[in-house]
């Protein structure tokens, strides 16, 4: 006869939360910031193509940390929720609430029923027509979801990230600031960036990051992603001529390919930064002016 | 369980389960009382009771390819529509048509256009062109009971090949028949009940190669030949500001042309016919 194995059910979900939590520990950070226009995405992110960060909807933006198989997963679900809901009844009737719940509940669910619970962290955010209209759900691997304002920082070690953002956030940043805010403060805790020359970290380059932005002034689907030439204009970066050379805005293949979120109508596809009927030098004007304010 | 909600334990399981990128798929094991071709088929011929839409020309031109339709809808022989819009964008790159019963038709493409985003969402790429036309050809195909009881839906696609060959016309045009036959069509197609005139008058005023000004013009031309002998199709209609609704899409991307562009090819259009025919319709009392 075999003796049933007992553990109290505060010992196994304190195991499992550990378990989870070290799972999650171990990734790369991502952080979700708040910006005049909308919502920066930045994911500290070698691979152009495994994402964090994706669209959900027309004014929906998904970003996750964890295992990838498993946020990806989640995020096809996600997609898929949005799409039948917004078919079924009206495009304005998705909101990021019903998709953080579906979300919670599921991540609940995996958590108390299954042996091994998702190592994951995500954050479904939402850009309204105002900024105090943004919204921005964090959901932890227990099905917990919170609501918080100005930014989420996921990851590694969020702790750190967290407090270097709360002294440089200013609330309605332009875009450029925000990054700049958002990049730092993932430069000072990414292991890429320490052990540099005189002990100073060097700051994430444009090949390490994945930037996207759910920008409220796009017509229908505020999601787009910012890369190659945009992304390192943004930051500032100089690009070296060999640079220059070597690296195509985009890839050879997914040049022929409008960048997700493109909407109907508008968008070079040459280009990345133009698709969505902002004009290319509203950026330009843009971030000066929200720089200020 | 009803699966298009989120009960109590969050996504059911067919949104975790099955990976796959089509959003059609995906409703046919989820909720397939949302698709169009999952009904029951009317057992009587009911091709009078419901709005038809009626004539859509498409034409190449040197920067891709134009599309435009009239925006009449008829019931029987009644006018059921004056202004119906016939023609849509479906995704960036590529515009979609519709002939035939409009509540069917206009259902098929919101979901062909969900279709489309869908697929760019969960795979990150945009579908091919070839790959666009044959999404569309399977829709077609599962509406062919329907089709045979006088709600047949036949719809032209038009879009601008991202992978076009160096050589070769980025902008091209699909047809399809109501089994859902797909074929690819050079220079100029036409579908709807006009489309035998919007054709005729197609064939004599469009060339390989033209620029988009002058192909504008062999579109709304069409149509309005087409509405001068097919009472089904509609003709510019100064008098309440309606016009035919013209999409043009080219390497920017797909975009419709203002009412103001398509009017003033239109009156164009009328006037030319009047001073041509001045001479002869006038008789001496």
């Amino acid at each position: 006869m075999t003796v049933p194995y007992y553990a109290s059910a505060e010992q196994v979900m304190r195991d499992r939360s550990e378990y989870a939590r070290k799972g999650i520990s171990r990734g790369r950070s991502v952080a979700v910031v708040t910006y005049a226009d909308g919502v920066l995405f930045i994911a500290e992110n070698p691979s152009s193509t495994l994402h964090k960060v994706g669209e959900l909807y027309d004014r929906l933006g998904f970003a996750a940390v964890g295992r990838y198989s498993e946020f990806e997963s989640l995020r096809v679900a996600g997609v898929r929720l949005a799409d039948v809901r917004g078919y079924s009844y009206n495009r304005r009737d998705v909101t990021g609430r019903v998709i953080a719940n579906a979300y919670a509940q599921t991540l609940g669910a995996i958590f108390t029923e299954q042996m091994k619970p998702y190592e994951v962290e995500l954050c479904v955010a939402e850009v309204g027509d105002r900024p105090e209209t943004d919204q921005l759900y964090r959901l932890t691997f227990d099905g917990s979801v919170v609501d918080e304002p100005d930014f989420v920082v996921m990851g590694g070690q969020a702790e750190a990230v967290t407090g270097h953002l709360r002294q440089h956030f200013h609330p309605g940043m332009g875009l450029a600031d925000a990054l700049e805010v958002g990049v730092s403060a993932l430069s000072a805790v990414s292991p890429v960036t320490a052990g540099a020359t005189h002990g100073e970290r060097t700051r994430l380059t444009a090949a390490q990051l994945e930037v996207a932005v759910l920008d409220r002034r796009r017509p229908k689907r505020a999601f787009r992603r910012i890369t190659g030439a945009a992304l390192r204009t943004l930051l500032g970066d100089e690009p070296t001529p060999d640079a220059v050379a070597d690296a195509p805005a985009t890839p050879a293949h997914a040049a022929s390919v409008p960048e997700p979120g493109t909407p109907a109508g508008l968008g070079d596809p040459a280009n990345p930064d133009t698709a969505g009927g902002a004009q290319f030098d509203e950026y330009d004007d843009h971030d000066e002016d929200g720089g200020e304010g | 369980m009803n699966d298009s909600s989120t009960g109590r334990s969050g996504f059911p399981p067919a949104y975790l389960d099955r990976v796959g990128s089509s959003f059609t798929d995906f409703l046919a094991t989820a909720a397939p009382d949302l698709l169009p071709g999952r009904r029951p088929v009317p057992t009587a011929p009911v091709g009078d009771l419901a709005p038809h839409g009626t004539t859509i020309v498409a034409v190449t031109y040197d920067g891709g390819v134009l599309m435009g339709g009239d925006r009449r809808a008829t019931m029987g022989n009644l006018i059921s529509s004056r202004d119906i819009e016939k023609v849509y964008p479906a995704d960036s790159y590529s515009v979609i048509g519709i002939a035939g019963a409009a509540g069917i038709a206009i259902e098929m493409v919101k979901l062909y256009q969900v279709e489309l985003e869908h697929y760019e969402k969960i795979e990150g790429l945009t579908m091919s062109l070839d790959g666009k036309a044959n999404r569309l050809a399977a829709m077609i195909r599962g509406n062919l009971g329907a089709a045979m009881q006088g709600l047949a839906v036949v719809p032209l696609f038009a879009g601008f090949d991202l992978d076009a060959a160096e050589g070769n016309a980025p902008g091209r045009i699909f047809s399809y028949d109501v089994t859902g036959g797909n074929y690819e069509e050079r220079g100029y197609a036409a579908v709807g009940s006009g489309s035998l005139f919007a054709k005729n008058s197609l064939k004599k005023t469009w060339r390989p190669g033209l620029a988009a000004g002058s192909a504008t013009r062999t579109v709304v031309e069409a149509l309005y030949d087409a509405a001068d002998d097919d009472s089904a199709t509609g003709g510019p209609d100064p008098v309440r500001r309606l016009y035919p609704i013209v999409y043009r899409v080219d390497a920017e991307g797909a975009v419709r042309l203002t009412d103001a562009e398509v009017a003033a090819v239109a009156d164009t259009i009328v006037t030319e016919r009047a001073a041509a025919d001045s001479g002869t319709t006038t008789r001496e009392a």
